[in-house]
């Protein structure tokens, strides 16, 4: 999966927010949408999408988008 | 097997600490719609209502107290930190001193982990006739101010009778995976050896997201739980389906640990079953922890456990980190008397 694929998975787990919301450097924690749903859904769509385990704890140290995927592509 | 819950019923929706919207979206992601808990002051214990449903299923068995010789209770919420509480039910229900009976301290992992146990001390024909009983009352362990915790636990005590029976079709499969480094996400902190219980425990913290707990309230981070669930058992599933041939055609029914909605919903996907392959009796009960399963086949499969013969598959996560899936193959005849309160 690339930076741009995982923003666009990224993007799609949420309801609301616009899509062109989302870039690289998107700091979601600062989303009106973000919570612990939506943290779930991120936990499991990277887990579908590419078969690593994103931890609650990954997501709170993560800023961007680009930093969340840099992580999971370093599991 | 049997079931028995306390009689009294916690509505979420009467919840003060969340506003009514708050209140029906919490519902909707865990699907909790009420509990039932009892009131903890040591007059309803998970012994007492497992108790209640070993009586009433030894009965309907037309089992014989003096038969049994093997009695396992598992569950956290034991009635003392000593004696094992399954000694304690020996003497109060009247079974043999001959038999052995002992505790096995685990939580939502526990009916699976009891089943393989019992079912391994049975095959070796050392036993006869045995007592499993899973159940919590953890609910107390909630603080009323943690609304993770506190909507989401209900309790219940469940009993499942096993007898050596050399002849039977009847099958087990069980794979397991036990994983300590999950130990800070489901933690009643103070209380033990590690941390005793000092002033300090009893001071109510604030945790950030409007909830507060004491360190002698039952910690859960639900992330972590997740995240660990939805990655580990689609791949033990996966190993279980590679060593004992499941076919997912074949499996009758899926039984999901009532852990919360929204988790068992992403592992019916993920596992690929189709939702009227996975009963759910969260709604009513709650996470009653390791009592989920068990409590799922008396609500949701009492007729058809006794009319028909299952493949059923079971999978659950819970504190430790402690996980199992296991492979259920019963022909019909189970006994399974309809669900008790006490």
């Amino acid at each position: 999966m690339t930076l741009d694929e995982f923003v666009k998975a990224f993007a799609a787990e949420f309801d609301d927010t616009p899509e062109e919301t989302f870039k690289a450097d998107t700091r979601y924690k600062e989303l009106d949408e973000w919570g612990s749903l939506i943290a779930l859904s991120i936990i499991s769509m990277v887990d579908d999408e590419m078969d690593k385990r994103v931890t609650g704890a990954d997501l709170r140290n993560c800023s961007t988008i680009e930093e969340l995927f840099n992580l999971v592509e370093s599991k | 097997m049997a079931g028995c819950v306390p009689e009294r019923v916690q509505e979420n929706k009467d919840y003060p600490g969340m506003t009514p919207e708050e209140i029906q979206k919490y519902i909707d992601a865990t699907g909790v719609v009420r509990r039932h808990c009892a009131i903890h002051d040591g007059s309803i214990c998970t012994s007492d209502l497992c108790q209640k449903a070993a009586e009433k299923l030894m009965a309907d068995l037309g089992w014989d107290k003096s038969e049994i010789d093997l009695l396992i209770f598992v569950s956290h919420t034991t009635d003392y930190k000593l004696p094992a509480t399954g000694i304690v039910l020996q003497d109060k229900m009247g079974i043999p001193t001959s038999c052995l009976a002992f505790d096995i301290t685990l939580g939502c992992s526990g009916f699976l982990v009891g089943l393989g146990v019992m079912g391994n001390l049975m095959a070796s024909g050392s036993f006869r006739k045995g007592l499993l009983m899973v159940g919590n009352t953890q609910s107390e362990y909630a603080s009323p101010e943690d609304r993770s915790m506190t909507l989401l636990l209900g309790d219940a005590g469940t009993v499942t009778a096993i007898e050596y029976a050399p002849d039977s079709k009847d099958e087990i499969n069980i794979t397991y995976m036990s994983d300590g480094s999950g130990r800070e996400f489901v933690i009643l902190p103070d209380g033990g050896s590690r941390n005793p219980v000092n002033e300090k425990s009893f001071i109510m913290e604030d945790c950030g997201n409007g909830i507060r707990r004491t360190r002698l309230h039952e910690k859960m981070i639900g992330d972590e739980v997740f995240s660990y669930g939805t990655h580990f058992i689609p791949k033990v599933y996966e190993e279980m389906r590679a060593k004992f041939s499941i076919e997912p055609d074949e499996v009758d029914y899926l039984l999901l640990h009532q852990a919360n909605k929204f988790l068992c919903e992403k592992l019916r996907k993920k596992l690929k079953f189709p939702p009227e392959k996975v009963p759910y009796n969260i709604q009513e009960f709650g996470n009653t922890s390791g009592a989920t399963i068990p409590l799922l086949m008396v609500t949701e499969l009492q007729k058809e456990l006794h009319d028909r013969q299952l493949n059923m598959l079971a999978a659950t996560i819970g504190v430790g980190f402690s996980l199992g899936v296991a492979q259920i193959k019963t022909h019909g005849g189970i006994v399974v008397p309809d669900l008790m309160y006490l």
